[in-house]
C-alpha cells in the first residue's frame, strides 16, 4: 500500500489531496479481490490517468490565462514583446555562433576532417598556404591520414550567351569529393581519372550556377562551358549544401600541377590542404607526425624550407580568434538583453500578481489549494513566454543573416548566413520555457506565500510587502547594471571605429571609380596584346569629360590582401626556382608585389616622394625598373638613398626609379608589408599571368558612379568578349574594411537600446507601482504640511538609489568586459574615460525619464481622494 | 459557467466513463467505489472503471456540474468517513438524456443500414 500511495505522487498535488485516500481504498478492494494482477492493472492506471489529469488542469489553466490575459491587452502585449525581444536576440545570437562555431560541417565524418598549413611563425605566417612539392611531399610522407587532397581558388570569365560573367570555383586535386565523402546530384564529381585523363576538360556545376545559367535543366550532363576561351564539358551538379571550398564557389574543376606554373617551387605558396585521419588515429598524434615531418623536409630542403613547420588544425576549428571572440561577445550581449527582458518579465508579471492578491485569496478561501495557484500563475508566464518565444524566433530568423555578417569573413565551408532549423528552434523553445518558468516562480511563490485571508484585507489595499518591494528593486538594479555595461561596449566599439576609419589608406578614395576586366587566358597572354587592351580603354575613358587620371594595378589594395614575394639578392642562381640567391634566412624580407600602368599614383592620389612614376618609355626592351614605398626604402636601405638600387623580385632584377608613400594593402587594421610596383609594360608573355593589371581605377570631377555606363561601353568597345565585374567606388572599397565593425556596432547598439529602454520602462513600472501603493501614505503627507518638494524627493531619491547601485555595478563589470574584448578594440583604452562618461549620463536620462511621470503622479496625490478611499 | 448559458449538446458525445457514471449515479446518490460496482453489474462485468478514471472523470463531471458532492451521509454504521458521495444534477440528467437520444440516433442509422437487429 506504501508503493500505491507513492505512485499516487504522479498526479498533481490538489488531485491526490482530493481522492488519493478514496482511490487507496478502492486499490485495497481491488488488491483483496483480484490479488497480484490489481497490481498491473493499478501500474497503467496510474501512469494514463496521472499524464491525462496532468493534461486536464492544464488545459483549463491555459483557457483561464487566455482569458484573464486577454482581459488586460496592454499588459499582455508588452509582455509578449519584451519576452520577444529578448528571447529573439538570443536565438539570432546563438544560431549565428553555433552557425560558424559549432554545428558540424557538411561532410561525411565531419570530426576526421583536418586543415593542414605550413607554419612560418618565425616570420609572421602561422597559417601560410602551403607549395605544391610540400603538399605531395606530406601526402607521400604521413601515415596518419587516409587522404589528404589540395585545392585552389579559381576565377574565370564566363563567355558564350548574355553578358560575360566573372566566376568565382575552385581547382581541386582528384581525391577531394571522395575525402569529403559528397554526391553529384546530377551526374558525377571529378575523380582521380579527370586528372590523369587530357581528353577532356570535366567541370562539376554549384546548384545555383546550374539554376541561374541553365535554369535547372536536368539534362545539362554533357553539355558545355566556354570559361576564359576554353571549352569544359559539364559532367556534374552538386547539391545546395555543398558550400566547399565557400558559399561562393560555383564551380569545381581539376587541378593539374605544371613545372611552368611554378608547381615544383616550394616558395610558391598558394594551396589549401585538407586531410582525413584514418579511423581510429587521433588528431594529437597526426600532429606529432606532421611536425617530425616537417622537421625532415626542412633538413632536405634547408634553402627553401628554413624554420618551415606545419600547422595542423581541426577543420572544424579553423576559425580566427576575432571572430570567436566577437561570437562571444554577440552571445553575451543577447544574454544581458534577455536577462534585461526576463527582469522585466518578472517585475510585470510580480506586479499583475499582486494587483491579482485578492482575487487568489477568494480562490484560495473557496478551497483551491496553493500548488493550483501557482500552477496556474506559471502557466499564465508560459503562455506569455511562448508567445513572445514564437515572435522572438520570427525576430531571430530575421536577424540572423544580418547579425552573421558582423563576422568578416569566413574560411569554413559553410552557408554565408545560417538557416532556421531544428537546433535553432529547440535553443528557442529551452530559452522561452526557461524564461517562463524561471520568471513566473518568483512572483508565484511570492505572492503566494502570502495568500491566506489576510491578504484579502492586504489586497484591496493595494499594500506590497517588504522584501517583495527588495526583491523588485534587486531586479531593477539589475537591467540597469546590464545596460550599462551594453551600452559601455557599444561604446568602446563605436570608438574603436572612429579609430580605424581615422587610419589614413595611403591614398584618397574619393571620387574614384573602380571596376575589374579580368583578361582570359590565352587569349591575353602576350604583354603587347594587354598592352593594347589597357591603352585603348585608359586613352578612350581620358577623353570623357569629367574625368582625370585612369590606371590599371593588378589588384586594388584591400581586395586582394596577398602576393607577397621575397626580395632576393642580384647574385644569379640558376638551379634556385626563383633564379637568384636569396639572402640569409635571418634577413629575409618580402613585399607585396603589383604591375601597374603609368599615372596609378597620381589617379589614387598617392604622392610620389622621390624619383618618377612608372612611364610609357618602360617596356621589355628598357631596362627593369621598379616603384618601391617609403617603408620599402627606409626597410632595405636605411638611411641611404634608393633611387638607382638594384634588387631581385619575381624572377628579374630591378632599378628603383621611384619612391611612392605606403598603402595599407592589406587593410587598415592590418600591417601592410612594403610594397614594390612594376610596370606593366615589363610583365613577360606568359609570366606571373595571375598578376596582370586586372582593377581599372579613375578619378573624376564629376561624381564618379555616373561614368559607370560609358565605361562599360569603353571596355567593350576594346574587347565585346570583356567580362566586367566588381563595379565600385574606391570609397565603398574602404568602406567594406569597416563594414562588419559596422554591424557589430549596428547589432550591440540596437542590443544596448533595446536594453535602456526595457531599464527605463523597469524603473518605471517599479516607481509607479510603489507611488500608487503609498498613494495614501503621500495624502497623508501633503495634508500634513509636506511640500511638493518632500514629495518628489521621496520618488527621486529612490530612483538615485536604484540607478546609482546599477551604474556602479554595471561600470565595475562593464570595465572587465571591455579588457576581454580588448582584441576588437583597435587599441582602444577599454576603460577609456569618454566612454564611461557618457553611459553614466545615458543611464542618468533613462533613470530620469523613467522617474518622470510616478514623480510627477506623486506630486499631484489629492491628500482629501487619497484619504478617502480608505 | 451556468447551466442557463450552457446546452446539454455542448458535452455531447460524452466520453463512455461519464456516461456509465452518471447512469450509475441516476437513481441513487453514490460513493466511488460503488460506482465501480454499479457500472460492473449494470454491465454484467463488461466495463471495469479504474481507480484513476474513475476519480479523473468525477474530477470533470464536479467541474462541468454534472454531478455535485453531497454532504448528507448514510447511517453511521454503513459509512465510511473516507467516502464521498456523488449525485447526479438537473443538468448532469439534461447531459445523460442528450447522449442517450445521440446514441439512439446512431442505432436507428446503424438499423436502418441493417448493422443492428430491427428490435433492441
Amino acid at each position: 500500500m506504501p508503493f500505491y500511495r507513492a505512485l499516487l505522487h504522479l498526479y498533481p498535488a490538489s488531485f491526490r489531496a482530493e481522492y488519493g485516500d478514496e482511490m487507496c481504498a478502492v486499490f485495497a478492494r481491488d488488491l483483496t479481490e483480484n490479488g497480484m494482477s490489481a497490481w498491473a492493472r493499478a501500474l497503467a492506471d496510474v501512469f494514463t490517468n496521472a499524464t491525462r489529469v496532468h493534461l486536464d488542469i492544464t488545459r483549463q489553466d491555459v483557457r483561464y490565462a487566455l482569458r484573464s490575459l486577454g482581459r488586460t491587452p496592454g499588459f499582455t502585449i508588452t509582455t509578449i514583446l519584451v519576452a520577444a525581444l529578448g528571447i529573439g536576440a538570443t536565438t539570432a545570437s546563438f544560431t549565428v555562433a553555433d552557425h560558424i562555431l559549432l554545428k558540424p560541417l557538411p561532410f561525411a565524418d565531419p570530426g576526421r576532417l583536418v586543415k593542414i598549413w605550413e607554419n612560418q611563425a618565425s616570420r609572421g605566417y602561422p597559417q601560410m598556404e602551403p607549395s605544391p612539392p610540400n603538399f605531395q611531399d606530406w601526402k607521400r610522407l604521413a601515415t596518419s591520414f587516409e587522404e589528404m587532397e589540395a585545392y585552389t581558388g579559381d576565377t574565370v570569365s564566363l563567355v558564350g550567351s548574355g553578358d560575360p560573367e566573372r566566376l568565382v570555383g575552385a581547382r581541386t586535386t582528384g581525391g577531394v569529393f571522395r575525402m569529403l565523402g559528397r554526391q553529384a546530384t546530377l551526374g558525377r564529381v571529378l575523380t582521380e581519372s579527370d586528372i590523369t585523363t587530357e581528353t577532356q576538360n570535366p567541370i562539376v556545376l554549384s546548384e545555383p550556377l546550374w539554376r541561374r545559367r541553365f535554369g535547372a535543366d536536368p539534362g545539362v550532363i554533357g553539355r558545355t562551358l566556354t570559361l576564359d576561351d576554353a571549352v569544359h564539358v559539364i559532367v556534374g551538379v552538386m547539391p545546395a549544401d555543398f558550400t566547399f571550398p565557400s558559399a561562393e564557389t560555383s564551380f569545381w574543376r581539376p587541378f593539374k600541377f605544371v613545372a611552368q606554373n611554378g608547381d615544383e617551387d616550394r616558395g610558391n605558396h598558394y594551396l589549401q590542404v585538407v586531410g582525413r585521419l584514418k579511423r581510429g588515429v587521433a588528431f594529437e598524434d597526426a600532429r606529432a607526425e606532421l611536425t617530425v615531418i616537417a622537421s625532415q623536409l626542412e633538413r632536405a630542403y634547408p634553402k627553401d624550407l628554413a624554420q618551415t613547420g606545419i600547422t595542423a588544425i581541426r577543420w572544424r576549428d579553423n576559425v580566427g580568434a576575432q571572430s570567436r571572440l566577437l561570437l562571444t561577445a554577440l552571445v553575451g550581449a543577447s544574454l544581458c538583453v534577455l536577462l534585461i527582458a526576463s527582469t522585466n518579465l518578472a517585475n510585470l508579471l510580480l506586479s499583475r500578481a499582486l494587483a491579482r492578491r485578492g482575487e487568489f485569496a477568494v480562490r484560495a478561501a473557496v478551497g483551491a489549494s496553493m500548488d493550483r495557484l501557482v500552477r496556474q500563475m506559471l502557466t499564465d508566464s508560459l503562455v506569455l513566454s511562448m508567445a513572445g518565444g514564437a515572435l522572438g524566433i520570427l525576430i531571430a530568423i530575421a536577424a540572423g543573416p544580418l547579425i552573421a555578417r558582423i563576422i568578416p569573413s569566413t574560411v569554413l565551408p559553410i552557408a554565408s548566413a545560417p538557416q532556421p532549423d531544428l537546433r535553432m528552434l529547440l535553443f528557442a523553445a529551452i530559452v522561452t520555457v526557461a524564461t517562463g518558468l524561471l520568471f513566473g516562480v518568483v512572483p508565484a511563490v511570492r505572492v503566494c506565500r502570502n495568500t491566506d485571508t489576510s491578504a484579502l484585507k492586504e489586497g484591496a489595499r493595494g499594500g506590497t510587502g517588504k522584501s517583495t518591494e527588495r526583491l523588485r528593486s534587486l531586479l531593477v538594479v539589475a537591467e540597469i547594471t546590464a545596460s550599462v555595461v551594453l551600452l559601455v561596449a557599444s561604446g568602446l566599439l563605436i570608438q574603436a571605429l572612429l579609430r580605424v576609419q581615422g587610419v589614413d589608406p595611403g591614398f584618397k578614395a574619393d571620387n574614384v571609380l573602380t571596376m575589374r576586366t579580368m583578361l582570359p587566358r590565352p587569349k591575353y597572354n602576350q604583354t603587347e596584346r594587354r598592352l593594347q587592351f589597357y591603352q585603348q580603354v585608359i586613352g578612350d575613358l581620358r577623353a570623357m569629360p569629367g574625368v582625370t587620371s585612369v590606371s590599371y594595378i593588378s589588384f586594388l589594395p584591400m581586395t586582394m590582401r596577398g602576393g607577397i614575394w621575397p626580395i632576393l639578392t642580384t647574385v644569379p642562381d640558376p638551379q634556385s626556382p626563383q633564379r637568384f640567391v636569396a639572402p640569409d634566412p635571418a634577413n629575409q624580407t618580402s613585399a607585396s608585389l603589383r604591375y601597374v600602368t603609368p599615372g596609378f599614383f597620381e589617379t589614387i592620389g598617392t604622392p610620389i616622394l622621390q624619383g618618377r612614376d612608372v612611364a610609357e618609355s618602360d617596356s621589355l626592351q628598357s631596362p627593369f625598373v621598379a616603384v618601391v614605398s617609403r617603408s620599402f626604402a627606409r626597410q632595405q636601405y636605411p638611411n641611404e638613398d634608393a633611387i638607382g638600387r638594384q634588387f631581385a623580385i619575381g624572377f628579374f632584377v630591378r632599378t628603383i626609379v621611384g619612391v611612392v608613400g605606403d598603402i595599407r594593402v592589406r587593410g587598415l587594421e592590418r600591417d601592410s608589408e612594403p610594397q614594390v610596383y612594376l610596370p606593366a609594360a615589363q610583365q613577360r608573355d606568359g609570366m606571373l599571368a595571375f598578376y596582370a593589371p586586372q582593377d581599372l581605377v579613375i578619378r573624376a570631377t564629376v561624381p564618379a558612379s555616373t561614368l559607370i555606363p560609358a565605361a562599360r561601353q569603353v571596355i567593350w568597345r576594346a574587347d565585346p568578349q570583356q567580362p566586367i565585374s566588381s563595379v565600385k567606388l574606391l570609397a565603398d572599397v574602404v568602406a567594406d574594411e569597416t563594414a562588419s565593425r559596422v554591424i557589430q556596432l549596428r547589432v550591440l547598439g540596437a542590443f544596448a537600446a533595446v536594453a535602456l529602454i526595457l531599464a527605463a520602462i523597469g524603473i518605471h513600472g517599479l516607481l509607479a507601482f510603489s507611488v500608487s501603493a503609498r498613494v495614501r501614505e503621500i495624502g497623508v503627507r501633503i495634508a500634513l504640511g509636506a511640500s511638493a518638494a518632500d514629495i518628489l524627493r521621496i520618488v527621486v531619491v529612490r530612483s538615485a538609489v536604484l540607478a546609482g547601485a546599477g551604474v556602479v555595478l554595471g561600470t565595475a563589470i562593464a570595465y572587465a568586459v571591455g579588457r576581454s574584448m580588448q582584441a576588437l578594440l583597435a587599441g582602444v583604452d577599454p576603460a577609456d574615460g569618454a566612454v564611461f562618461g557618457t553611459a553614466v549620463v545615458i543611464s542618468a536620462a533613462m533613470a530620469i525619464a523613467g522617474t518622470l511621470v510616478p514623480a510627477v503622479r506623486a506630486v499631484r496625490v489629492d491628500p482629501l481622494a487619497a484619504t478617502r478611499a480608505e | 459557467m451556468t447551466e442557463e448559458t450552457r446546452r446539454p449538446d455542448s458535452l455531447v458525445p460524452l466520453p463512455p466513463a461519464v456516461f456509465h457514471i452518471l447512469l450509475a449515479v441516476a437513481d441513487d446518490d453514490r460513493h466511488g467505489y460503488a460506482i465501480i460496482q454499479e457500472v460492473a453489474t449494470r454491465t454484467d462485468g463488461q466495463v471495469r472503471l479504474s481507480a484513476g478514471t474513475l476519480y479523473r472523470s468525477i474530477q470533470r463531471m464536479l467541474d462541468d456540474d454534472l454531478i455535485v458532492e453531497i454532504h448528507e451521509r448514510p447511517a453511521p454504521d454503513m459509512d465510511d468517513e473516507r467516502r464521498r458521495y456523488y449525485r447526479i444534477t438537473p443538468f448532469g440528467r439534461a447531459v445523460a438524456r442528450a447522449e442517450a437520444r445521440r446514441l439512439n440516433d446512431l442505432v436507428k442509422l446503424a438499423r436502418a443500414s441493417g448493422f443492428a437487429p430491427r428490435s433492441a
